[in-house]
């Protein structure tokens, strides 16, 4: 017990160096430059936190050692038999479509927006689940494709004129574009290399739309973006060519809201379905024989070139899409919304949810969007909350949230694959 | 960009700034290329370490004009080495906490930490110094003229002797740690076998946290000098100068250590150069296109040997 209070005693040490003088002494502008704020009873309650914490940990560990096979296996498993995973799977699917679908009839303005919003996160986490949770390929300038898709879109209805049905296509098409010649020359380049360039591709692309200003003007953006139409009947106004007027209801704005709500949600699931499709032909399993091992993949004749431009097409098709959405969603689009945090954002949400897990990545969508949303006062928090569940999920449940995954095909029984084992190695 | 008749002086203050800045790079790509050498994976949250650096320097040196120490040489020196220190056991820290306990695991896992830790720390600080740009006054003043060329002086500045100085010291100690210690060579074998080096009976666990601590403390001592060079900063220093350092670490070989100081003098020289005779504003695409550039075509950079993947 008393090594226990010394552990936690030199990890306080440790913090009060580590908080001490950052949060500590906080830098304030003073007339003629800065001063010094002295936070000393913040920094006594985080250190005090690290103390306890440190000793609620040990406690539990030590538990767990003495008695763990017998107070905490058990459990365990009880645990998961009364909630089998799969068959919750099951159940909560369904019945979560079936909120998605009733949704703006049951709830106001505010939380129609809400829910615009967590699909196109749903959408972006899912078609970055193809590229990191099928395929392993740890794409970190995702966000790139999502703005390709969407100045695809707003230059081309500026230019030519088309309406948002008609380019939709075209912008997934043009990112599918980038994401295959984004990709072709980063083909031979190992995991944490790949992620370094992507990231780079991501940062090149966002900065040059913020200097090519004739084109995209700049830092100002695109504005003027047109609005989707419903088989020609725009949203806007009243009379015979809008949707109010044709179906001879009273104009309101609510219409337009209910409308992106169902194009973004029908998207989302053509995203899942295409996911879900792919997975289970020839393409989808060499993506996840790529994603646990390159080299035997190569060696059982995989073409692994036209393996990984697939899934960085694919994946970065549905950005496109997502991105198109996001422009006629807003009207207005600039660089500020397409930074790496954005990125960082999608892939928190598909590596939380669950790396290759669908309904993981919908139910992390809605928690951390929505969540984040919902405690606006806290947005400051948001991604150090976001920075820090990485960290933590690593290292207790790698393969996130809903991690037990059943391989798509198998010689002899199905033999599910837990966390468990893959920290040991053999997941 | 009108430097008429002045065309070798122009050049030759490009050539002193730029070495200036790719010294700075330098100190953090080694920290990136130790790291990778030893336990192979890209320590993503490293250019963030660099931040933190920059923001205890700051606030070691509002600190001590506050409390009286006016003497510059002194407020710098204690400054330099308080930074040093601290972030010193940030490196330590963020090991322990976000590395250590995925040892073995799949292989993305510790990248994706590293991208964790990374969002953290930038929030983490964001949170508690605020998101506004800190602004210092200049320290040291004033420089040498070294040629007038048609009217255009080329001007080194003692600021600038200083950085170079200081990471020449630096990296001295640091080159003398790695070749002539018990430390050095224990670090140095885990770079050659991991397993094999604990079967001698080498700690391999107090090596690897010793390798993130040296990183955090040269990242530390390139944050000091960034925050006099440039005289602000703010938390997202450490996202750009993390990825420019990385870039430097590739294009010397990462893994090796004079690779990463050569490495960073080119890119700090790229820079520079694409600054003053292309444009300041797409400077950042010209260093994250070379990353791309190296790893795609010469992916073992300048004194990298060629890794042999083993099944």
């Amino acid at each position: 017990m008393s090594a226990a209070f010394r552990d936690a005693f030199l990890s306080a040490l440790v913090s009060l160096g580590l908080f001490g003088p950052i949060v500590g002494l906080q830098t304030v502008p003073a007339p003629g430059g800065l001063a010094l704020r002295m936070r000393p009873v913040l920094v006594g309650v985080l250190v005090a936190l690290v103390f306890f914490g440190r000793l609620l940990f040990l406690a539990f560990w030590q538990m767990r050692r003495a008695g763990g096979a017998k107070t905490f296996q058990p459990l365990l498993s009880a645990i998961e038999k009364a909630v089998p995973l799969r068959q919750t799977g099951r159940f909560v699917a369904p019945l979560l479509l079936l909120l998605a679908l009733i949704w703006p009839f049951v709830v106001g303005r505010y939380y129609l927006d809400l829910g615009i919003l967590v699909l196109t996160y749903v959408m972006l986490g899912w078609g970055l689940n193809v590229v990191v949770g099928l395929a392993g390929l740890l794409d970190l300038g995702y966000v790139a494709f999502y703005a390709v898709g969407a100045y695809s879109y707003a230059l081309l209805a500026q230019f030519t004129g088309l309406g948002f049905w008609a380019c939709l296509p075209i912008s997934g098409l043009l990112a599918a574009l980038w994401g295959i010649t984004l990709g072709f020359p980063v083909l031979r380049l190992r995991g944490d290399y790949l992620a370094i360039v992507t990231l780079a591709f991501g940062e090149i692309i966002r900065i040059v739309l913020l200097n090519w200003v004739s084109l995209t003007g700049g830092p100002n953006g695109i504005s003027g973006i047109p609005r989707p139409t419903l088989f020609g009947l725009s949203f806007s106004g009243d009379g015979p060519g809008t949707f109010a007027g044709f179906f001879h209801l009273e104009p309101s704005p609510i219409h337009r809201i209910v409308f992106l709500y169902y194009v973004i949600l029908g998207l989302a699931l053509l995203t899942n379905l295409v996911a879900i499709r792919l997975r289970r032909m020839p393409l989808g399993r060499a993506w996840e024989a790529l994603r646990e091992d390159e080299i035997a993949s190569r060696s059982l004749g995989i073409n692994i070139t036209i393996t990984k431009l697939t899934a960085f097409a694919v994946g970065a098709c549905f950005g496109g899409f997502a991105g198109a959405f996001f422009a006629t969603r807003q009207g207005f689009i600039s660089p500020e919304s397409f930074t790496f945090m954005e990125s960082a954002t999608v892939l928190a949400i598909v590596v939380l949810g669950g790396l290759g897990s669908q309904l993981g990545v919908a139910l992390a969508a809605i928690v951390m969007i929505g969540g984040s949303e919902l405690f606006r006062e806290f947005a400051d928090y948001r991604m150090l909350v976001f920075g820090l569940a990485l960290v933590v999920m690593m290292a207790v449940r790698p393969r996130g949230l809903v991690a037990t995954r059943r391989p798509s095909i198998s010689l002899g029984a199905a033999r599910a694959i837990s966390a468990e084992m893959v920290a040991q190695g053999r997941g | 960009m009108n430097h008429g008749g002045s065309i070798l002086a122009y050049a030759l203050q490009q050539l002193i700034n730029g070495v200036t800045l790719g010294m700075i790079y330098g100190l953090i790509a080694v920290g990136y290329t130790m790291v990778y050498g030893i336990i192979g994976m890209i320590n993503f949250a490293h250019g963030d370490v660099f931040m933190i650096g920059a923001f205890l320097s700051l606030i070691a040196l509002v600190g001590l004009a506050a409390i009286g120490v006016t003497a510059v040489p002194l407020a710098l020196a204690m400054a330099l080495l308080f930074a040093a220190a601290i972030s010193a056991l940030y490196g330590w820290a963020i090991e322990r906490v976000a590395y250590r306990p995925l040892r073995g695991s799949f292989r993305l896992a510790p990248l994706i930490s590293a991208i964790g830790m990374s969002i953290t720390l930038e929030n983490y600080v964001q949170v508690v110094q605020g998101a506004r740009v800190k602004p210092l006054m200049p320290l040291i003043p004033g420089g040498i003229t070294l040629m007038n060329q048609n009217g255009f002086a080329v001007r080194l500045g003692w600021l600038q002797m200083l950085i170079v100085l200081v990471t020449l010291l630096v990296l001295a100690i640091f080159t003398w740690l790695v070749t002539r210690t018990p430390l050095g060579r224990a670090m140095r074998a885990c770079e050659q076998d991991l397993k094999m080096t604990a079967l001698l009976g080498i700690d391999v666990d107090r090596t690897i946290s010793l390798t993130f601590v040296i990183g955090a403390a040269l990242a530390a001592v390139a944050g000091f000098m960034f925050l006099l060079y440039y005289g602000s900063i703010d938390f997202f220093i450490g996202f750009i100068a993390g990825v420019k350092a990385f870039t430097a670490a590739v294009l010397g070989g990462i893994g090796s250590l004079p690779g990463a100081v050569l490495g960073g003098l080119l890119i700090g020289l790229i820079e520079t150069f694409w600054s003053a005779y292309f444009s300041v504003q797409y400077k950042d695409v010209a260093a994250f296109s070379i990353l791309a550039i190296a790893l795609i075509f010469l992916p073992t950079g300048l004194l990298g040997r060629a890794e042999v993947e083993k099944v």
